[in-house]
């Protein structure tokens, strides 16, 4: 299996909607064992980029290599083994209570005279403990709160029991609390049980907090790579978000912290703040 | 609640006992009303005579009525049913909506104008069979074609379905002013869906595709079915080949649609009610294939059977039954849906 390169990397990959190009000669590498995190302003490319990367887009020129073998070219199901998606929009079938639908991310390692083995049974138990839905197990997921659902969504991920996570934008639609909620529970997986984590996020400082590697894009290229106390600088952030910025230490966790510049005539006299 | 059936270590198999109950409940109340209906007639037989008649002991002139008059009709409702509900089952599931029947998204309309077409040139009727079959099947393409981008979605599906359906049904209307007053009228008998006079002729077609595709889609495609209604990205990457299964299901599906049609006429509304019956009879998520086929094959002889005897010296053709039946059912499912706030 090991062939000295990373598990999941992207060769000149030119990525299309019909006749709309996103992206092209895009490079990429995600570090095995790392938390990769995607961030660039909006339509950069950065969702296509992992749409690509899971296999859901099929890029119109490159390749996406998953073990050094072309995805394309890996059957489905062994893809679903090695490499799990949590989609951005998924839809919780009617009437499906939480333990069902997590019991549906072991498909890939079914079959139709195997549909239900001991290990389908411990893995799920396992998969909603980690993400702490083990309570709600016999609850419906209609019922549930975004922030619930979603731990859901991650807990039928792991259930496929893959090496690979793919999340695409876990923390759209939360408020703060469920968003560093949702992030400290990846951070755990990653930590705890090894697994590469890739996700897309849409909030430079959560990226910066989390990420033990980041990619940066815009315009479809990737503008710099690396961890995130090497790479983000207020240059960076200028170029990639057009924000003008400080960088300083996150007071909590000493990662870097982006503070946008103020709008002039906002600034508060020294001393104002009572 | 789901149960498991374990032999050895390797084999392994998921049920839910309330569906199965549901679906043993349907089989057994389809076969009960056929029964009473191979039993009914001008010439009444009881229960006991129609049961010894079908197992070989009539006599020569019940064995005439009951196997060669009555049977092939009750078989056809039977199949017709099973099919119908099997077919909008897939559909239903595949567009994610409630509405998405063969007879909503345009199929039963275009097996309709293939029929027409038929009956127009003065064909006979196994050519009308397969003009529906053929009218069926080239609609289906067309919409899948039509709504393709990348993939088909379920939304854009249904959209131009129901304008398949609308345009189709303008071109039946055109067609039927064109047609001879007695083309024209065999044509609207064909048209509202009627089980009049159905022989082995017409059944067996229709078993013979029950008999592949129905557990082709019932073991293959139920698993599969079940991850794409959680979105084609969710299903992709639990390592469904999206497209290709749903290619796969809606050809099965319009084709069982289509040979219904050929058997029966376009008999409304079974497909759209009998997987939304069963789905709430069960109680189950997921697309309920083998209990909406067994309440689809109920309710259709039902309505066959009704339709031929509630009101005495008058018969009706099913598909008025099952319109009239249907159409109520519609305007409950808008009522409530409207009132959960899902439309």
């Amino acid at each position: 299996m090991e062939t000295g390169g990373p598990r999941l990397a992207g060769a000149e990959l030119t990525l299309a909607y019909e006749k709309r190009t996103i992206a092209e000669g895009l490079t990429v590498a995600v570090p095995d064992r790392s938390f990769t995190v995607v961030v660039g302003p909006n339509a950069c490319g950065k969702s296509t980029l992992l749409r690509a990367l899971s296999r859901t887009l099929r890029p119109s020129a490159g390749s996406v290599l998953l073990d050094g073998q072309d995805i394309a070219t890996v059957p489905a199901r062994r893809v679903a083994r090695t490499l799990g998606l949590l989609p951005q929009s998924s839809v919780a079938p009617d009437g499906i209570t939480v333990a069902e639908l997590v019991a549906r991310g072991r498909y890939p390692h079914q079959g139709l005279l195997r549909q239900w083995s001991a290990r389908d049974e411990e893995v799920v138990t396992d998969s909603m403990a980690a993400t702490g839905v083990d309570t709600l197990a016999d609850r419906l997921v209609d019922e549930l709160s975004g922030g619930q659902r979603q731990r859901v969504w991650i807990a039928m991920a792991l259930a496929q029991e893959t090496p690979l996570l793919l999340l695409d934008e876990p923390t759209t639609y939360l408020d703060i609390a469920h968003q560093i909620e949702v992030l400290d529970l990846c951070a755990r997986l990653h930590e705890e049980q090894g697994r590469t984590l890739v996700a897309v996020l849409h909030d430079l400082n959560h990226a910066a907090r989390y990420a033990t590697h980041l990619i940066a894009m815009r315009d479809g290229k990737v503008v710099a790579s690396g961890p995130p106390t090497e790479i983000v600088t207020a240059d960076l952030v200028e170029e990639v978000f057009r924000l003008p910025c400080r960088v300083i230490d996150d007071p909590e966790t000493g990662t870097p912290l982006v503070v946008p510049a103020a709008r002039r005539g906002a600034v508060r006299p020294e001393g104002s703040r009572a | 609640m789901s149960s498991t059936l374990r032999i050895g270590a390797s084999v392994s198999v998921r049920y839910r006992p309330r569906a199965l109950l549901v679906g043993a409940a349907a089989a057994l109340l389809a076969l009960a009303v056929g029964v009473l209906a191979l039993g009914s007639g001008d010439y009444p037989m009881s229960t006991s005579d129609v049961l010894r008649t079908l197992t070989g002991g009539g006599s020569p002139a019940e064995d005439f009525i009951v196997n060669d008059l009555r049977l092939p009709r009750v078989v056809t409702a039977l199949l017709v049913g099973a099919a119908l509900a099997l077919a909008g089952a897939l559909f239903q599931s595949l567009v994610r909506n409630p509405l998405g029947s063969p007879d909503i998204l345009g199929f039963t309309q275009g097996a309709g104008a293939g029929a027409l077409l038929v009956v127009l040139a003065g064909g006979s009727s196994l050519a009308l069979a397969g003009g529906a079959i053929a009218g069926g099947v080239a609609t289906g393409a067309a919409i899948y074609a039509l709504a393709w981008r990348q993939g088909v979605q379920g939304s854009r599906l249904v959209l131009v379905g129901i304008g398949s359906a609308a345009v189709l049904t303008g071109i039946n209307g055109y067609l039927l002013t064109r047609a001879q007053l007695m083309d024209a009228a065999r044509a609207m008998l064909w048209l509202t869906g009627s089980l009049d006079g159905r022989g082995w002729r017409d059944a067996v077609p229709l078993l013979i595709a029950l008999a592949v595709l129905g557990p082709a889609v019932l073991l293959g495609g139920g698993r599969a079915l079940r991850m794409l209604e959680m979105g084609d990205d969710a299903a992709g990457g639990l390592g469904i080949r999206v497209e290709r299964v749903r290619l796969a299901l809606l050809a099965c599906a319009v084709l069982l649609a289509s040979l219904a049609a050929a058997a029966a006429g376009p008999v409304n509304f079974v497909a759209l009610t009998a997987p939304q019956l069963a789905k709430r009879l069960t109680r189950a998520p997921g697309p309920n294939l083998l209990a909406a086929m067994c309440t689809g094959a109920a309710l259709l002889v039902t309505a066959d059977h009704l339709a031929q005897h509630a009101f005495a010296g008058h018969q009706l053709p099913v598909g008025v039954v099952t319109g009239v039946l249907g159409g109520g059912y519609l305007v409950w499912l808008l009522a409530t849906e409207r009132r959960a706030g899902r439309m």
